[in-house]
């Protein structure tokens, strides 16, 4: 069997979209019907195949699989691949693509046709995103995705939908020319924009610095980073559901994923000269959008700010360069992408029956909803990190992974932790408990629709808290690697790498990465 | 047998003859045999036959380098891409004037074959190997030019377009005629090679003079700033149709001379011409960004669109390499391929019978004709070089030309500028797609939407096979050096 499932996953999507383009004729119920249910049997199909890579997949190899390439620009080439690190957000993607049709079943009824196509293109260029192994193809599919997700937000968004999908749009736009400028740079001096090649190559010092910041700019932008992260909460606010599920839940990752993918790997002389400006921002953002958080009105600006205060975490485990840390960036972002992608499910579980997002507005919901409180309370939970859900995992390795490289900086993230526990519980008990607000005496709970949505989510959510092993295995290979790179090429360099001996050596075995053991 | 010989000889201007007997004979065809408006039409679709005609001729011209007259004429590879973009965009721009000549009685047979004389023009002038033959077919260009932006001889405004494109023209061509003059002045030679040869160790001052003269009348035939006045005025003033002509062909023509003089005569003083068209490019680029965020009219925001879209392809003039020249070839391509399209959406605008040409007739566009506006939405995300759209390719040649040549700022300010013009192709997009409708436009004529349609799928799928396209221009550019 020698299909290329890569490009078949990563294509199905169109695929889809051309089906919907052509068999959904009109505005009636028929063509609505029609969309729908192709888009998410194109969903569907795709998650399956993705699911046979995961079963085809050697988590003990570092290196990339199911690669394919073929000559293409003369410049770049069509090299595609995944490995351990991008596969997990591989998956992350067509899974939680049926789970946005289905969100989106019943409330778009508005030009149904184009918002099932927009999402099957935004599909594709996502996992093209993730598997792509050539820096030219990996920036047409990273930028392709703001077509598709500009009209997502314009055509389908809140009041303020122009603003905030052009500020989207222009914000990550300015971000990423200055990357693709540091492509073309690293093209002429290494002669190829293969990533795996260039994973080697070893870019000399001078040029590493400025590329490095190239590569941030768009990173930071897409991440976000404090303080660059102003697009976001208004993205999120106008945005539909789905789209903010898949804003937090995926577009963010591309930025954590740049970070391993990239800037580690090609340009480690800068990674450790700059960390220290990582771990500032990163503080800084976990620290002061917690407290932002804590000051919301509205439902989701307050799950965006805490977002950003997440992905702080994650910047931070990242440049922590520990095995820890790196473990933990990586499982940071996929639980953020379920449980965040979650939260914005539930409150667009409210918002589709009262249309508003006011916190003020909603109270004493667990009289009316006790099914949405249930959902509500796990992923609340697990936004705070809950022991015993995927939230705890990804902060604990995030935090005992930076506190190895700079105990400083892990304790100020800490400070995070019990701030996010602040708004969180404080939003959970302003909505749910307390007196039923007289508007809201008539509020169903969730339909078997919801229900369906929420199951697997909430089943992902508990069993990667009380087992994260297969997240943490399929991706320890390959961060082992990247950090056997990085310290070998720093000892190149005769830079003393950043301390990651002690009492975890380098070459991790698995067992260290779980917090279990490691607590014990 | 000699004269078989000379024949020939004259093989490679092979589709310059076309187009000129078929000019000719076109012409006495429209004065003397028919009279009405519909023979005026069969005029006009036989000028298009004689443009492909002179195409084949391109293409059948055999293969290698070819100089005729003395070195005054060549032909080469460079020639050969150039010859076929500016035929490409002469007749897409004819074919997109047909119907708005029937439908606003505007058909005269001297249309098609002004546009088959300035083509002419056009191609004597990508061959040009010398200052005189430069000159000639520089102006065999602009005149005809000059007409058609006055052909409506009713309109006010286009009458004022016609004059203030004359004067101006007239002004930079005697500024080039200058520059030449000097050149000749301080190298003893008109031929590009002599020339080259000449200035192998260096210019001296009164021959920087001459290169800025002649420069002034490149940068006003491509409306590169600070030559760029007369666009959105010659643009808004002049027929719709004329005003995709002007977009497209003669853009590409002006452009292909610069390259030519530039690399062919002068790499000698390469450093000394590189900082000009370094100003020029930013000046441009800047210029058309910024510019066009305040314009309401489609055609003044096309005007500072093309403003722009000539300081990028200039990008990969500076870099002064077969890149950076491989680069220009392929942001021309995929602009004029982007241009033909955008203006057979501007000229479907049309609504009650009257044609309308504000960005807010736009609106809603999504919901009255949604195939329309996603060909048009998707030029406008590839004007502003998104990807995997054509216009990222065309930026991505000539920006990874500069970077290579070392001008990093001139790319860091270009790949800015570009972000703020991506902002006013946005804003038409949200008109379309956010903002709600007004009254639905006429239906698309067939020709309109073909055109669209060719050049829409062009662009959105350039991404899956561009070898042709790029290796066509690596071939083209590489006859240059």
């Amino acid at each position: 069997m020698n299909w290329p499932i890569l490009s078949v996953t990563t294509f199905l999507p169109i695929l889809g979209a051309l089906l919907v383009m052509l068999l959904a004729r009109g505005n009636g119920p028929l063509g609505k019907g029609t969309a729908r249910w192709i888009a998410l049997w194109t969903t569907l199909v795709t998650f399956a195949v993705s699911l046979v890579m995961v079963w085809r997949f050697d988590a003990a190899s570092p290196e990339f699989q199911f690669v394919e390439k073929h000559g293409w620009l003369g410049v770049a080439s069509y090299h595609m691949g995944v490995d351990g690190i991008s596969l997990p957000f591989v998956i992350l993607t067509t899974a939680l693509m049926p789970i946005c049709i289905l969100a989106s079943w019943t409330v778009i009824q508005k030009r149904v046709k184009e918002y099932m196509i927009a999402f099957l293109v935004l599909e594709t260029l996502m996992v093209g995103t993730f598997s792509a192994l050539d820096l030219v193809l990996f920036y047409l599919f990273f930028e392709g995705g703001l077509i598709p997700m500009f009209l997502i937000i314009g055509v389908w968004g809140g009041p303020r939908r122009v603003y905030a999908s052009f500020k989207f749009f222009l914000y990550t736009l300015l971000g990423s020319v200055l990357m693709l400028l540091a492509i073309m740079a690293m093209y002429w001096q290494a002669g190829t924009t293969d990533i795996v090649t260039l994973l080697h190559h070893g870019f000399p010092v001078g040029l590493q610095k400025w590329a490095w910041f190239a590569f941030f700019a768009s990173f930071a932008v897409k991440m976000p980073m404090w303080p660059v992260h102003t697009w976001l909460p208004d993205a999120h606010v106008e945005a539909p559901t789905a789209g903010s599920v898949i804003l937090a839940a995926i577009l963010l990752k591309m930025g954590g994923y740049g970070f391993l993918r990239f800037s580690l790997p090609m340009f480690p002389a800068a990674s450790h000269d700059y960390a220290p400006l990582i771990f500032t921002l990163s503080v800084v953002a976990i620290i002061y959008t917690s407290l932002v958080a804590l000051m919301q009105e509205d439902v989701k600006k307050l799950i965006a700010y805490s977002s950003v205060a997440h992905m702080g975490f994650v910047t931070m485990g990242i440049f922590a360069l520990t095995p820890q840390g790196v473990a933990g960036g990586i499982f940071q972002m996929i639980s953020h992408g379920i449980v965040s992608g979650a939260l914005f499910l539930c409150v667009g579980v409210v918002y589709d029956r009262m249309h508003t997002r006011e916190i003020a507005f909603y109270g004493g919901l667990v009289n009316r909803m006790p099914v949405f409180a249930f959902v509500f309370m796990v992923f609340t939970l697990a936004n705070v990190g809950l022991p015993g859900t995927s939230g705890f995992i990804g902060e604990f390795l995030s935090l005992i992974g930076t506190f190895k490289a700079n105990n400083a900086v892990a304790t100020f993230a800490t400070l995070g932790v019990i701030l996010s526990a602040a708004y969180a519980l404080w939003l959970y008990r302003k909505m749910i408990f307390g007196n039923l607000k007289p508007a809201l005496v008539g509020i169903k709970d969730m339909g078997w629709r919801e229900i369906m949505i929420f199951t697997p989510l909430v089943a992902l959510t508990i069993l990667f808290g009380v087992a994260p092993k297969p997240v943490l295995d399929m991706s320890a290979a390959s961060v082992a690697q990247l950090l056997d790179n990085y310290k070998h090429s720093m000892a190149a360099l005769n830079v003393p790498a950043k301390d990651t001996t002690g009492p975890v050596s380098i070459k991790l075995e698995r067992a260290e990465l779980l917090p279990v053991s490691a607590a014990r | 047998m000699n004269q078989l010989t000379q024949m020939q000889g004259l093989m490679p201007i092979l589709p310059e003859a076309v187009l000129a007997i078929g000019a000719v004979v076109m012409l006495m065809v429209g004065v003397g045999v028919f009279q009405s408006e519909r023979s005026a039409r069969i005029v006009n679709g036989f000028c298009i036959a004689i443009l492909a005609l002179a195409a084949a001729a391109v293409v059948a011209i055999p293969p290698g380098r070819h100089e005729l007259f003395g070195g005054s004429l060549v032909v080469d590879d460079y020639a050969r891409f150039l010859k076929l973009l500016a035929l490409t965009g002469s007749g897409g721009a004819l074919i997109l004037s047909i119907n708005w000549l029937s439908v606003e009685h505007q058909q005269k047979f001297e249309y098609g074959v002004l546009f088959l004389l300035s083509t002419l023009g056009m191609m004597l002038l990508i061959s040009a190997s010398d200052l005189i033959a430069l000159y000639l077919g520089l102006e065999m260009m602009s005149l005809p030019l000059y007409v058609v932006a006055a052909s409506n001889r009713d309109n006010v405004k286009s009458t004022e377009a016609g004059l203030k494109y004359f004067v101006l023209g007239a002004l930079s061509s005697g500024m080039l005629l200058y520059g030449a003059s000097l050149i000749y002045g301080f190298t003893g030679t008109i031929g590009f090679a002599g020339i080259a040869k000449a200035t192998h160790g260096g210019a001296s001052i009164g021959l920087i003079f001459g290169l800025v003269f002649m420069f002034v009348g490149f940068c006003f035939k491509i409306s590169a700033v600070p030559f760029h006045m007369w666009t959105p005025d010659v643009y808004e003033g002049a027929p719709t149709p004329v005003t995709a002509f002007f977009a497209a062909a003669p853009k590409v023509a002006g452009i292909a001379i610069f390259v030519r003089a530039t690399t062919v005569a002068f790499p000698g003083i390469t450093h000394e011409w590189q900082q000009i068209v370094v100003f020029v490019s930013i000046a441009s680029m800047a210029l058309g960004a910024f510019a066009a965020i305040g314009q309401r009219n489609i055609k003044r925001l096309m005007a500072y669109s093309s403003i722009g879209h000539m300081g990028f392809a200039l990008v990969g003039l500076a870099a002064g390499t077969a890149e950076g020249v491989q680069g220009v070839l392929v942001y021309m391509s995929i602009y004029v391929a982007m241009t033909l399209g955008t203006f057979a959406c501007i000229l479907a605008m049309r609504r009650d019978g009257v044609f309308v040409e504000n960005i807010g007739d736009l609106a809603g566009l999504a919901r009255t004709s949604p195939t329309m506006a996603f060909f048009l939405a998707m030029l406008l995300f590839s004007l502003a070089g998104i990807p995997p759209l054509a216009g990222f390719f065309a930026k991505f040649y000539v920006f990874l030309a500069a970077i290579k040549a070392g001008l990093y700022t001139l790319a860091v300010i270009g790949v800015l500028t570009s972000v703020v013009g991506a902002f006013y192709y946005l804003t038409i997009v949200k008109i379309m797609y956010f903002d709600e409708p007004v009254k639905g436009f006429a239906r698309m004529p067939g020709l309109l939407a073909l055109v669209l349609c060719v050049s829409g799928l062009i662009n959105m799928l350039f991404f899956a096979y561009p070898a042709p396209l790029l290796g066509a221009a690596s071939v083209a550019a590489k006859s240059l050096f």
